[in-house]
């Protein structure tokens, strides 16, 4: 006899595609977050195939920290032209210059936080009803108890006491003027999924995600790539390493791995074989135990 | 390269840990994952540390599923978190629901998408009330594999009397309810006693571990792969030169199996077409079942737009404008009867009355209560409801996903309500 089955990633896929298409059919005016790094760039793609042969009936906002990668800005633009995409760029040094937002003091000033800002305010300026984040629930434990359709305040605030219950597959997004939400199709993926995904759907990714030479800092573990936006403490210094990134954010606190892995295959067996989690490399994660839910609750994505 | 194609292949089971607060739901969670190597060194040293920060005995496996500020002040879980680890045989999602009575309603959400529920009983303490609340909504939710786990039989000295006991009052009580399959296992938590590894300390205990269930269980499909549904979602009209006529109908998949060339009726306006085409981002299939995300084209243009439907003409949904429906009211502010909700049903949204209140169920009891139809926060109801669009639906018990629905109040666009459709 037949049976009708998906694989596992094949679920996580239609179950991605009919929130995609569920948030725009309920929202007037929404936006792709996009940063490049390996989780948008499976958004954007399932995106596409959620309104094939329609092209994206969105544009996708990157908030720019201008203490990127360049590598992964290269690749934004690239992808973003190749999919026929409209990308809105807002940046870190807008909302400084504005004064809505001050850079960090210190050897490791960090614009991570500044971000929200900027995000906020992208937000209000285009009048965005709801935000598409690759954000997942196995990257950290406050992300673990986020819904798919996340209700935001008229300040972008998260309320993790108050979150609408989600039922069946019925997702529930009115909301008041000025409110918001966040909308994860991502939740349910971990990162094996994603790179596993990658490789079945031959995805191209940037290439810091593979094993490469690189000066780096070794600052409490986390290992720092070098760039004009950190200055060496006392007794540091760079060294050239092979390595790669888990994840891809900000060069000031985005810490990069030792890893010989050069193709996704390679990729796949070190994922899966990891005794770390990815987020153990990101400092912003490591300045206190509820990090990242004192950020979220600010409208940090 | 082997690990990737074992997983790839390996099949899903959704599954929730529903019991009382301070039962060990966390810690069991915990044990389960960190007996499963599914805990990251990280992660581990990080509990450590707030473990002996604290002056805590053991390390604290609880603290890695209570995510939330609130939560670790409290040592309690508030809302529901979803955690995946993945065996050579099964990848797992895992939702951790609270199980103090304030929160029944996170319960509610993890239930309404798993197909098995894990049921902690406190050794100790044995059956209550919030034990029967979580089975019932299990068995209301047609979930059809339960579990009950009895934990801390470290504190009862591994008695076997005092299991055989809490496993004949957990059997007195599902007798009244519809669950096809439980299974019943005792374990520490704390002491990893039949989580992953078989206990040396329950020599009687002659049935498997918890993980080796949760491994080997049947999942028989729960989707509905009889009855054709496709709710339509989102309508494709791309302006281009390319698909210049394109007209496609994006949606899930809810029951039944469609196929190029199958006749199809359209609800409500009761026109008939043929299947052209489903259409995907890689290329056309040759069919589409539930729980897949497609786009079907039609042979013939005819209006059709979000919230409709596409049936096959002999084998129609229910059609009605009035709903007999059990509610899980999840608001503080109570049900009121007369008043208006928004309702959400498939991809349709409407407005509804709440004509009236049959009656309210006592969950220790399982009877009805008939003098008093207050339903609050956490109660469970049976009501009727009149809608201003009629609705295609099933039976729940046929489909969940055209049988289920949530009212919405049309002033605080709070999810007041979770119903499913008799």
């Amino acid at each position: 006899m037949y049976s009708y089955k998906l694989s596992y990633l094949k679920q996580l896929e239609a179950e991605s595609i009919f929130l995609i298409r569920e948030a725009v059919a309920q929202f007037e005016n929404p936006v792709l977050l996009f940063s490049g790094g390996k989780d948008s760039i499976v958004m954007a793609h399932l995106a596409r195939k959620a309104f094939w042969p329609s092209k994206l009936p969105f544009p996708m906002l990157h908030v720019d920290t201008g203490h990127n990668f360049p590598e992964t800005i290269e690749f934004r633009d690239y992808l973003v032209n190749k999919i026929g995409a409209r990308l809105i760029v807002r940046t870190v040094q807008e909302s400084i210059d504005n004064g809505l937002a001050q850079e960090e003091k210190g050897p490791n000033p960090s614009r991570n936080g500044l971000q929200t800002i900027t995000l906020l305010s992208a937000i209000e300026e285009f009048k965005f009803d709801a935000a598409f984040g690759g954000a997942r629930r196995d990257e950290e434990k406050a992300r673990a108890k986020e819904r798919f359709f996340s209700h935001r305040d008229e300040f972008g605030q998260w309320d993790p006491k108050n979150q609408r219950p989600e039922l069946w597959h019925l997702y529930n997004g009115r909301k008041n003027v000025g409110e918001h939400f966040r909308v994860f199709p991502l939740s349910n993926w971990t990162e094996l999924d994603i790179w596993q995904y990658i490789a079945s759907e031959n995805l191209e990714i940037p290439s810091i995600y593979f094993s490469h030479q690189r000066e780096i800092v070794n600052r409490q573990g986390v290992l720092l790539a070098k760039s004009e936006y950190i200055s060496l403490l006392k007794n540091e210094q760079y060294e050239e390493q092979t390595v790669r990134f888990r994840t891809v954010g900000d060069m000031t606190c985005t810490g990069a791995v030792f890893s010989p892995a050069n193709t996704i295959e390679d990729i796949i067996a070190e994922v899966a074989a990891a005794r770390v989690t990815e987020r153990a490399a990101r400092a912003d994660d490591q300045r206190s135990e509820a990090a990242m839910e004192d950020r979220k609750k600010q409208g940090y994505f | 390269m082997e690990i990737k194609e074992q997983k790839r292949e390996a099949d899903l089971l959704r599954f929730i840990t529903c019991g009382s607060v301070d039962d060990g739901k966390s810690t069991l969670i915990g044990r389960l994952l960190y007996d499963t190597k599914t805990i990251f060194e990280d992660q581990l040293q990080n509990i450590e540390r707030t473990s002996q920060m604290r002056g805590e005995e053991y390390v604290n496996l609880a603290l890695l599923t209570d995510g939330l500020r609130a939560e670790r002040e409290q040592g309690i879980t508030i809302d529901v978190a979803y955690r995946y680890f993945a065996t050579p045989r099964r990848k797992f999602i895992m939702a951790d629901t609270p199980g103090h009575i304030q929160y029944t309603r996170n319960m509610v959400t993890g239930a309404s998408t798993a197909n098995l529920a894990v049921v902690l009983v406190d050794a100790r303490k044995g059956v209550i009330e919030q034990t029967c609340r979580h089975t019932f909504i299990t068995s209301l939710l047609k979930i059809d594999h339960i579990i009950l786990c009895v934990n801390k039989m470290d504190l009862v000295d591994y008695s076997q009397e005092v299991y055989e006991k809490i496993k004949i009052d957990f059997q007195n009580f599902i007798s009244r309810l519809d669950i096809a399959d439980v299974r019943y296992v005792p374990v520490s938590a704390l002491q990893g006693d039949n989580i992953v590894n078989k206990s040396t300390k329950m020599p009687w205990y002659e049935g498997s571990t918890l993980l080796y269930m949760l491994e080997n269980v049947h999942l028989g499909s729960d989707l509905n792969h009889v009855d054709a549904r496709f709710p339509v979602q989102y309508v494709l009209r791309p302006q281009s030169n390319e698909y210049h006529d394109f007209r496609g109908y994006a949606g899930r998949v809810e029951g039944g199996v469609f196929k190029p060339g199958d006749e199809v009726l359209v609800l409500p306006s009761g026109f008939t077409s043929t299947v052209k085409a489903i259409e995907t981002f890689d290329g056309p299939v040759a069919e589409a079942f539930a729980p897949m995300s497609v786009v079907i084209t039609l042979n013939d243009e005819i209006d059709i737009s979000r919230g409709d439907m596409l049936v096959k003409p002999n084998n129609q949904p229910e059609i009605s404008q009035d709903l007999e429906v059990m509610v899980c009211w999840m608001s503080e502010k109570p049900l009121v009867k007369g008043k208006k909700y928004i309702i959400r049903h498939t991809t349709k949204e409407a407005k509804c009355l709440v004509k009236d209140i049959r009656y309210k169920m006592n969950i220790n009891t399982l009877h009805k209560i008939e003098d008093d139809l207050n339903i609050g926060l956490n109660d469970i109801g049976r009501i009727t409801l009149r809608t201003t669009l009629p609705l295609f639906y099933d039976d729940y018990r046929k489909n969940s996903g055209t049988g289920s629905l949530i009212l919405v109040d049309e002033f605080t666009n709070e999810t007041v309500a979770a119903a499913i459709i008799l």
